[in-house]
């Protein structure tokens, strides 16, 4: 083999490169695609609802990633702090995942149900109101922002184009669903819950529902993070589910 | 060496000259358009923002093109956009770590440093503009500015393209002005180091395809029968980053009214796309590139030769295959499956030895030339560099042995591992290419030694600080995550590890406040040899490769 020929010719060079490069890519992502078992067959999962929509942007907008994960790893001590480890099938509908890199501040895969909306609400507001050894900046600004839904019904429409399972009707309905989750007391509550599995419609701000704020949102998203797949119809020894 | 060719000067036609003006002018309309009809309200300052980039670049073009041919068109090299690059580098250098240090200091001073109603004050939006700054715009500005000077010299000829350099130059910069700006607004598409939206990213694409031809094409014009060692990581480089960038931002629109938009992959497929990206931005645009200004700067500065052909050879073939599989190991104990995640780990394992093999070669091209580490702190920059990409590439396999991972991951040893890369490879690599250009480009001797070796040991004193407190820090903070007690429950809450952070946090904060300073000395000497430095009258150092 004679290295000169490639050095003498840019464009062999190029090729050369590119062929190199491509093999570990292809190997490594290609078959997570195709490969069965890849993501676990699990009960429960459903896409978000456009409230729970709404308050992941918020989540993704601010960057909370930067500081908190959401994949509890399959290590003792994080099953006992966090809860049960995260599964693939869990993250399916997030365009794009949040399982993040750091843990400057705890893991919320499974934040869902652990605190009140109360809580959430003087903890984003001030954090160290709350837990006072916090370094976690402060959000009140969400809790006077009011939410700006008017595209909802396009981006559950986008998240279908890229491959979340929203029905024809989640989409028609995406700003009455929106409202109804936000106010328990107005109508289209049962429509909105038979729609979305688990969802649950409450005033999450604590404000008075005819003002949906951006905090209400989040805490929307935050109380329905890992709450949804049923833990008693998984079997983590099954065949099906060994990767 | 001030060959001049007329050639050029004189063409009647050249596509370039329509070109930019065209893509500055559909740049413009796309603004105007966007900040006239878009209902978001981010959008519409975001168009705002191009549109005004885009008229101040086309003002500067019609000031340096129409009617005129430039006076750095008359000369042999294009050095005048190198120039260009050399203040943006060191400008956004010094930004990227002002942030750097602000959001240190406001991890350990919470109390002080957040503002309730100042959303873009907020960490989590300042972050990303820390990591863009020092990755993107300081390391992207170095990278384009020595690949544009290195390919050159080694090829002989004049870059490609006319004025498409000067397009790369603004567009890039653009670029980082859209991204800026944008994480501040709360545009975000939460992927790490590929946080800009669909549009920004569509015009990187453009700059970069540009980037790509302007380098190939001076390979083209290339009056050496071989392409130099240096090019071929360059070009790796400039390749492969095109790729990750397009795969990694696949992504659809909300409306082409909105800066939102939802990645075409989700959860796992996502996820090791996404770190597939992650790791190769390190190993391609923060290894690769820089091991272009490796193989350039270091055996002209030391008046060496590289130390080994073949040693080249192995180096760069091994590294661009390697580096690729070691994404997984971001993704250890995860949903990930095993088979993938085992190939990460071994993979990373194995790129021990090609990282080592290159630095070795680096190392010992100063063979012969050792004496000048005591006379020349620049060369010594250069080389400790090397050094710190020795450690650091011996750290990051250790880290995805998956036993290791279990405890750093998540933790502040993975910040101390990647800034221990970033202040002491990146960093001091950097630096002692802008101290080889500036003289070289403005034709004067260095205005102070002594301030360089200021430089050196103030932001050396300060990654020491940085990474050891980083390394306490991460150990103790996954040390304390897995403590159990005497009744077998987890020892401590989440939030007293937090509270145990605050010394090293601190610690941190100074560390990288002193490699800020380092940054401002080096900032001032530049300044003071470009404006008032002695000129020199000699010719560089020719490199014994290209004289051959």
């Amino acid at each position: 083999m004679n290295h000169s020929w490639l050095e003498r010719n840019s464009i062999l060079l190029l090729i050369g490169i590119i062929c190199v490069i491509a093999v570990g890519g292809a190997v490594e992502i290609a078959p997570l695609f195709w490969v069965g078992g890849t993501v676990e067959k699990v009960s429960g999962m459903r896409p978000y609802t456009p409230l729970e929509l709404e308050g992941r942007n918020i989540y993704v907008r601010e960057g909370c990633y930067v500081c908190h994960s959401q994949q509890i790893r399959t290590l003792r001590d994080e099953v006992e702090r966090y809860g049960h480890y995260s599964l693939a099938a869990e993250s399916m509908y997030d365009h794009p995942f949040q399982w993040g890199s750091e843990r400057t501040g705890p893991d919320l895969a499974r934040v869902g149900g652990k605190y009140s909306d109360q809580w959430h609400k003087g903890h984003l507001i001030d954090p160290r109101s709350v837990v006072p050894e916090s370094i976690m900046p402060p959000y009140k600004f969400l809790f006077s922002t009011p939410l700006d839904y008017r595209d909802v019904q396009a981006l559950l429409k986008t998240n279908r184009e890229v491959g979340v399972p929203y029905t024809d009707d989640q989409i028609a309905h995406a700003k009455d669903d929106l409202i109804a989750q936000a106010d328990p007391n107005g109508d289209g509550v049962d429509a909105f819950e038979k729609r979305y599995a688990k969802a649950q419609s409450r005033n999450f701000d604590g404000g008075n529902g005819a003002e949906v704020t951006e905090g209400a949102a989040l805490i929307a998203y935050l109380q329905m993070l890992g709450t949804l797949i049923d833990f008693k119809a998984y079997h983590a020894d099954a065949p099906e589910n060994r990767r | 060496m001030q060959i001049t060719q007329a050639k050029t000067a004189q063409s009647p036609w050249r596509l370039d000259h329509y070109f930019v003006p065209l893509v500055i002018f559909l740049g413009l309309l796309a603004a105007i358009v966007e900040a006239a009809r878009s209902p978001d309200p981010r959008m519409v300052m975001q168009a705002w923002t191009f549109g005004a980039c885009m008229a101040a670049f086309g003002a500067w073009y019609m000031k340096t093109y129409v009617g005129r041919t430039p006076a750095d068109e008359k000369n042999f090299y294009a050095d005048a956009v190198i120039k260009a690059g050399v203040i943006a580098s060191t400008f956004w250098g010094i930004a990227g770590m002002l942030v750097g240090v602000i959001i240190a200091l406001q991890l350990c001073f919470p109390h002080f440093l957040y503002f309730p109603d100042l959303p873009w004050t907020n960490f989590g939006r300042m972050r990303p503009l820390h990591t863009s700054a020092v990755i993107f715009a300081f390391g992207g500005n170095i990278l384009i500015t020595t690949s544009f000077y290195a390919v050159q010299r080694t090829s002989r000829a004049r870059l490609f393209g006319g004025s498409l350099p000067w397009f790369v130059m603004w567009g890039y910069n653009i670029f980082i002005v859209m991204a800026g700006t944008g994480y501040l607004e709360g545009i975000s598409q939460s992927r790490e180091y590929a946080e800009p939206e669909w549009y920004a990213d569509i015009w990187l694409t453009l700059v970069w395809v540009c980037y790509l031809l302007t380098f190939l094409g001076t390979l083209w014009k290339r009056k050496e029968p071989h392409i130099y060692v240096a090019n071929w990581f360059y070009l790796a480089f400039i390749v492969t980053i095109a790729v990750l960038h397009i795969v990694n931002n696949l992504a659809m629109p909300v409306s082409f009214l909105e800066t939102k938009s939802y990645s075409l992959f989700s959860g796992v497929q996502d996820a090791l796309t996404q770190w597939w990206y992650g790791h190769n931005a390190v190993g391609f645009f923060l290894t690769a590139g820089f091991l272009g200004i490796v193989y350039y700067f270091i055996p002209k500065q030391a008046e060496r030769p590289v130390y080994s052909y073949r040693l080249s050879i192995i180096h760069f073939w091994s590294l661009i295959f390697i580096y690729i599989w070691a994404g997984p190991h971001h993704l250890l104990y995860t949903a990930l499956p095993e088979w993938a995640q085992t190939l990460g780990m071994t993979f990373s394992v194995i790129l021990w030895m090609p990282s080592w093999g290159g630095m070795i070669n680096g190392l010992m091209t100063l063979s012969g030339a050792w004496d000048k580490l005591r006379t020349d702190p620049v060369l010594r920059m250069l080389v400790v560099s090397v050094a710190f990409y020795g450690m650091a590439t011996f750290e990051g396999p250790v880290m995805s042995v998956k036993a290791v991972n279990a405890l750093s991951h998540y933790t502040n040893w993975t910040i101390g591992h990647v800034h221990s890369g970033a202040l002491g490879w990146v960093g001091y690599i950097s630096f002692g290419a802008l101290y080889c250009l500036v003289p070289w480009l403005w034709k004067k001797k260095l205005y102070s030694n002594a301030l360089v070796e200021w430089h050196f040991w103030i932001s050396t004193i300060g990654i020491v600080l940085y990474i050891t407190s980083m390394w306490v820090a991460g150990i103790m903070q996954g040390l304390m995550w897995r403590a159990y007690n005497e009744f077998g429950f987890l020892e401590y809450a989440f939030s007293e590890v937090v509270l145990a952070m605050h010394p090293y946090y601190i610690i941190r904060a100074i560390g990288g406040l002193l490699f800020l300073t380092g940054t401002l000395i080096m900032a001032f000497n530049l300044w003071k040899t470009a404006t008032s430095g002695q000129p020199v009258a000699a010719a560089q150092p020719v490199l014994a490769a290209e004289a051959a």
